[in-house]
């Protein structure tokens, strides 16, 4: 049995910094249990000698020339953000009262 | 436009279209109004387009002047193409199917984009997709799903459903998807188009919005193999914006698409018949077509042998462990600071970042947003991401061996036909195993095609024949494609596009 626990679903959601409801904690949690129980059949075989592989294609150096390139402009940049003050974006507080 | 009807038009293939362009009896405003006409007339059942050009006409006109002007175009000048909308583009909005970027414009076309338009192609529009192109039916579209063009009630694959009904309903000749898992091919299979996966680095990713870095490719849909060897030809090659792009130089796939509808090329192929692909949970009409065009292709001169990559099982488990952990990294980017939507709401950055990845995000994206996290995070890294990489080595080595014995390996490319909407929505588990054919070849980099291979009996919808190659031998799959599309369509009588049902015209 997996260790998926609606405790640890909301934690994972607070990591992944997405505002979960209660529902929806409560219905992932059933749902991520049965998937990591079904996924973990890799562990059958993916043993110690066995190499790891993260890209199909190997391919090494991958620099190109030392050339200035085409950038964005200022204004492209900030074209799709949703506010900013025409150089720079604009959130709001980036540390809380308590912090 | 004389006896040249709009029907007649959008039921021709992109080179048919081609040359017809190149001779001046039809010209591309003709051609891109009859595909425009036929989206006002049948896509608000199909809603295969999320978007549709306000200036395809316009890029079609200038692609007339120019011809007129005896200017040199490329081969597939003033041919419509649909885009799909995981594919940034300079001109129309690119969503990924999320709502999350509801209306985002781009500030810059990607790569395979630009190459259209260098190519003088005509962007027709914008594809419907699942979100994010997490599923296999279009049904987790923030947008609302794609009708199958074969029938309405019924999905058309995904995620790129709406590249693949756009061009089986004759709304666009050819189209671009991206394929993950099978994006490309099982679409293809349940709809009866074509599309190709290139070999992993073989197509520029740069401005795809991705999904998981190391599976993603982009390639070319359409209604015959010719017609994708075309598009590959205009898309692919080396682009020094993607780290990953394969530098070499390739051959021609139209070329090799060529000999494989003239030649005999099918005379002492190795085809190999994995073993680990049919049987359990594939449909008896699938089966049955499959079964018949091995016997074709053995008919053809082709030598049959049995092959086995007994690693394929931990496919699926292993590709839902790699997927949702480059996926929740690669999502981390809507943050709602710097394009997309932001929530409404009070409090600190955070605060608003996770309110608006809620809001934006639909069940299936979250869902695998929080399992990644789960695979990368501390004392699970090894279990679980770690082991996955490992199996990916093994399929590796399946694949390896397999092309030993083997020039091009086959399988169905879905294991059923289209299965009707809902049915497979509340058990996410069910909807992944619709990939089991296709995640082998992304989890290997190698390419892949996707062909229609006849109706299944007890239905009457669509199946396809999946080909595998070596990675780099993306012309070998256009060559014997091509020749074992020759093949069927001489047993059907007609592509098998031309038995689609007739759609109820707005």
């Amino acid at each position: 049995m997996s260790e998926i626990t609606p405790e640890r679903v909301a934690h994972l959601a607070m990591l992944a910094r997405i505002a979960l409801t209660d529902d929806e904690i409560g219905k992932l949690t059933g749902e991520l249990g049965a998937i990591v129980d079904s996924v973990a059949k890799v562990q059958e075989v993916a043993t110690p000698e066995v190499a790891a592989t993260s890209h199909p294609i190997p391919l090494t150096g991958g620099m190109r020339p030392d050339v200035p390139g085409q950038t964005l402009t200022t204004e492209q940049a900030l074209a799709g953000a949703p506010d900013h003050d025409g150089s720079r974006f604009r959130v709001t507080a980036i540390l809380g009262e308590e912090q | 436009m004389s006896d040249h009807s709009a029907d007649q038009i959008i039921r021709s293939t992109a080179a048919d279209l081609a040359h017809r362009l190149s001779t001046g009896e039809v010209s591309s405003v003709e051609v891109t109004q009859a595909h425009l006409d036929r989206i006002a007339a049948v896509d608000g059942d199909v809603h295969a387009f999320l978007h549709v050009s306000e200036s395809a006409l316009e890029t079609a006109r200038q692609v007339d002047a120019d011809r007129a002007a005896g200017v040199a175009l490329p081969e597939l000048a003033g041919v419509p193409i649909a885009i799909k909308d995981v594919l940034c583009t300079l001109d129309m909005p690119s969503t990924s199917g999320s709502k999350i970027l509801e209306g985002w414009v781009p500030p810059y076309d990607a790569t395979v984009v630009a190459r259209l338009r260098a190519a003088r192609m005509v962007p027709l529009g914008k594809t419907n997709m699942d979100e994010f192109a997490m599923g296999s039916s279009t049904e987790h579209s923030a947008y609302g799903p794609t009708k199958n063009p074969w029938d309405l009630e019924r999905i058309p694959g995904g995620s790129g459903g709406g590249s693949a009904a756009a061009v089986a309903a004759f709304e666009a000749p050819v189209a671009l998807g991206s394929d993950t898992g099978g994006s490309i091919r099982q679409p293809g299979a349940v709809t009866g188009t074509v599309g190709v996966k290139p070999t992993y680095g073989g197509v520029s990713r740069y401005g795809a919005i991705a999904l998981a870095s190391s599976l993603d490719q982009v390639g070319p849909v359409s209604r015959t193999v010719l017609d994708a060897a075309l598009v590959h030809d205009v898309i692919g090659g080396h682009d020094p914006r993607d780290a990953t792009s394969i530098p070499d130089q390739w051959p021609s796939m139209a070329a090799a698409a060529r000999r494989g509808l003239t030649g005999d090329v099918l005379k002492g192929i190795r085809v190999g018949v994995v073993t680990e692909l049919e049987g359990e949970g594939f449909q008896s009409g699938v089966k049955q077509r499959y079964h018949e065009t091995l016997d074709l292709l053995a008919a053809a001169g082709a030598e049959i042998v049995e092959v086995s990559c007994p690693h394929f099982e931990y496919a699926v488990a292993a590709y839902y462990l790699i997927l949702p952990a480059e996926a929740s990294s690669n999502l981390a980017k809507f943050d709602s600071v710097r394009f997309g939507m932001r929530a409404d709401v009070t409090g600190t950055v955070e605060d608003v970042m996770a309110a608006t990845r809620e809001a934006g995000f639909g069940p299936e994206v979250k869902r695998r947003i929080i399992l990644g996290t789960y695979a990368l995070s501390a004392g699970y890294y090894d279990a679980y991401y770690g082991s996955a990489q490992k199996v990916r080595t093994l399929i590796q080595q399946d694949f390896d061996a397999a092309f030993e014995k083997a020039d091009i390996l086959v399988s169905p490319s879905a294991p059923t036909t289209a299965f009707r909407f809902g049915e497979k929505l509340a058990d996410p588990l069910a909807m992944y195993l619709n990939d089991v054919t296709t995640i082998p070849a992304n989890l290997a980099g190698v390419p892949g095609m996707g062909l229609p291979m006849g109706l299944a009996p007890e239905d009457g919808l669509p199946t396809g024949l999946q080909l595998m190659a070596p990675a780099r031998h993306d012309a070998r799959l256009y060559e014997a494609g091509a020749a074992i599309e020759r093949l069927l369509e001489v047993q059907w009588g007609g592509p098998l596009w031309a038995m689609a049902p007739e759609l109820r015209q707005a």
